[in-house]
């Protein structure tokens, strides 16, 4: 088989039975496997979620809702905890080595989205339950407040810069956020422990769940864990592969740059693209 | 020499230059002042703007606290001051302390005038018995607001795009001293029945954020502005 | 069910939405992955 694309290197069998003048994606057996589960899991959840568990005595239908507002904001809580972990693994860590830092910023992304789905979940949930899509009781404050703390975080990755810089920045922020967490939870739920008035709305979403309600829930966390593990592992090998690229490209700059200086001082003609060419080659 | 006379000599260094060229005078403070003024015209009635008086007075002053933090850290990043003290070896913490001490002593100033403000737009008294509570929760409020503004001053600085994630990092950060010094205060001024007692136990949160950030925020600075 | 429109809606967005990052991420992934060698890859 031909082909004109200069960095072809031959068989390159990967597992799974990929194409073999392709190069690999992503994907491993193991996320193939995780993700499989995800999907039976998720399968499961709309089962139970929607169909086999009860109404509620007090909430009616809308506890249906919570089956997914719950788990997403158990599991963002992981992540932003595994954010935090990480975090201090590249930043107290002798290495310092860079796939602490992606960890830390893929689980991010991944609890920064969950949350978002909690909110707007939790605002359906609200207008079924309360008829209002927002109060500003302690949960609600506190998780609006979090969700905005961890888009800070995520601007602080892009700021630009080297990756070590990126990354000593985000872990200094990641663990701060684990410090103003527990700050803005106890001065909110003093806050509004002296409004009563915002509560008389009604349930605050706390249901005692008989066991086939229960067996929901537990679905649900289940189906998001593995989701959350699936998306960070993808995200993860993502952000090594645009790391790496990024590096390719200044090496390749700087190897461009040194060449043309050689060619103006022997005022021979420029070798800049076999040389980068060569370059890409040599590291296959 | 100890981290506290450095940070001494930093605090006075930056106190000096906000004299000097009276930025705090001639812009903070007047835009503090107009920020009170179009509350007025946002919120119309006046029982209205008494009712929130002590949450406007601090909503303008952590609006104001931006342009204070900004300044701070443009008067270092300018000819690249920042970066001299850490080359001559100036432990970060110094620093850190310094202008932290500098911007809690612009905005206690900041923090009085807007009381001041309050007194006469929005029709406030201040009764004797909150005194202590009010100046107590100044005090522990504005320590907590320094040491937020100044490490994220810090990382904020310096390159253009990067200003603007000051306030998306701040103001979450500072919600418990927003919530906190506005309860106090309310407290202290007997807004809406609250009595005096009611302030302590958040002058109480405002002291552990204080602590919390502060010893945190001397740990953090220095990373965060090493580049 | 009553309020179903909500509820079942509800879980649509959910599932929209989490198909979707997950689209992003597998499409990031083959892209990215045809520029960089497989020797590169520390999953393979």
């Amino acid at each position: 088989m031909t082909t004109t694309d200069p960095t072809f290197t031959g068989d390159q069998a990967a597992p799974g039975g990929n194409r073999t003048d392709e190069r690999a994606g992503t994907g491993t057996r193991g996320t193939r496997i995780i993700g499989i589960a995800t999907i039976v899991a998720m399968g499961w959840l709309v089962a139970f979620g929607l169909g086999f568990s009860p109404e509620d005595r007090d909430q009616r239908e809308s506890v249906r809702l919570l089956y997914v507002h719950v788990p997403t904001i158990w599991i963002a809580y992981l992540a932003f905890t595994v954010t935090a972990v990480a975090s201090g693994l590249y930043f107290f860590g002798k290495k310092k080595s860079l796939g602490w830092d992606r960890l830390a910023g893929a689980s991010a992304e991944v609890g920064t989205a969950f949350v978002a789905v909690t909110l707007v979940i939790g605002a359906m949930w609200g207008r079924l339950t309360w008829g209002v899509f927002w109060q500003w009781d302690a949960r609600l404050t506190t998780t609006a407040l979090l969700f905005v703390t961890y888009i800070g975080y995520l601007a602080v990755r892009r700021l630009g810069g080297t990756h070590e810089q990126r990354a000593r920045r985000s872990a200094v922020i990641g663990m701060l956020a684990v410090l103003e967490i527990p700050l803005v939870h106890w001065s909110v739920r003093l806050w509004r422990s002296l409004h009563q008035e915002a509560t008389v709305l009604g349930t605050d979403g706390d249901v005692s769940m008989d066991g086939l309600m229960l067996f929901s829930l537990f679905v649900g966390v289940v189906a998001f864990s593995l989701l959350y593990v699936w998306l960070v592992l993808h995200r993860t090998r993502v952000m090594a592969m645009e790391d790496l690229l990024e590096d390719r490209g200044l090496d390749d700059a700087v190897a461009a740059r040194r060449a043309e200086a050689a060619a103006s001082t022997s005022g021979a003609a420029p070798a800049a693209p076999t040389q980068s060419a060569a370059h890409q080659e040599g590291t296959v | 020499m100890s981290v506290w006379r450095i940070g001494r000599q930093i605090a006075l260094k930056d106190l000096r230059i906000e004299w000097n060229s009276r930025v705090f005078v001639n812009q903070v403070l007047p835009f503090a002042g107009v920020t009170m003024v179009i509350f007025a015209f946002a919120l119309d009635a006046d029982s209205v703007l008494q009712r929130v008086a002590p949450g406007l007075v601090w909503l303008a002053t952590m609006f104001s606290m931006l342009v204070l933090v900004q300044r701070s850290f443009a008067v270092e990043t300018a000819d690249g001051a920042l970066d001299a003290l850490r080359v001559a070896g100036i432990d970060p913490r110094a620093i850190y302390l310094g202008k932290a001490v500098a911007l809690g002593v612009q905005l206690l100033v900041l923090e009085a005038v807007l009381l001041f403000a309050a007194v006469i737009l929005y029709g406030q008294t201040i009764p004797a018995d909150g005194v202590v509570l009010l100046v107590t929760t100044l005090i522990s409020a504005t320590c907590g607001l320094a040491a937020v503004g100044t490490l994220y001053g810090g990382l904020a600085a310096g390159f253009t795009g990067r200003e603007t994630l000051l306030p998306l990092l701040t103001f979450p950060a500072v919600a418990p001293v927003l919530i906190g010094a506005t309860r106090a205060v309310e407290a202290a001024l007997g807004t809406a029945g609250a009595v005096v007692s009611d302030g302590w136990p958040w002058v109480g949160l405002l002291a552990v954020f204080a602590v919390a950030f502060g010893v945190g925020g001397a740990l953090a600075f220095g990373p965060l502005i090493d580049e | 069910m009553e309020d179903a429109g909500f509820i079942i809606g509800g879980y649509v967005l959910t599932f929209a939405t989490v198909s979707f990052m997950a689209w992003r991420v597998l499409r990031a992934g083959k892209r990215l992955g045809k520029q960089v060698p497989d020797a590169d890859k520390y999953w393979l």
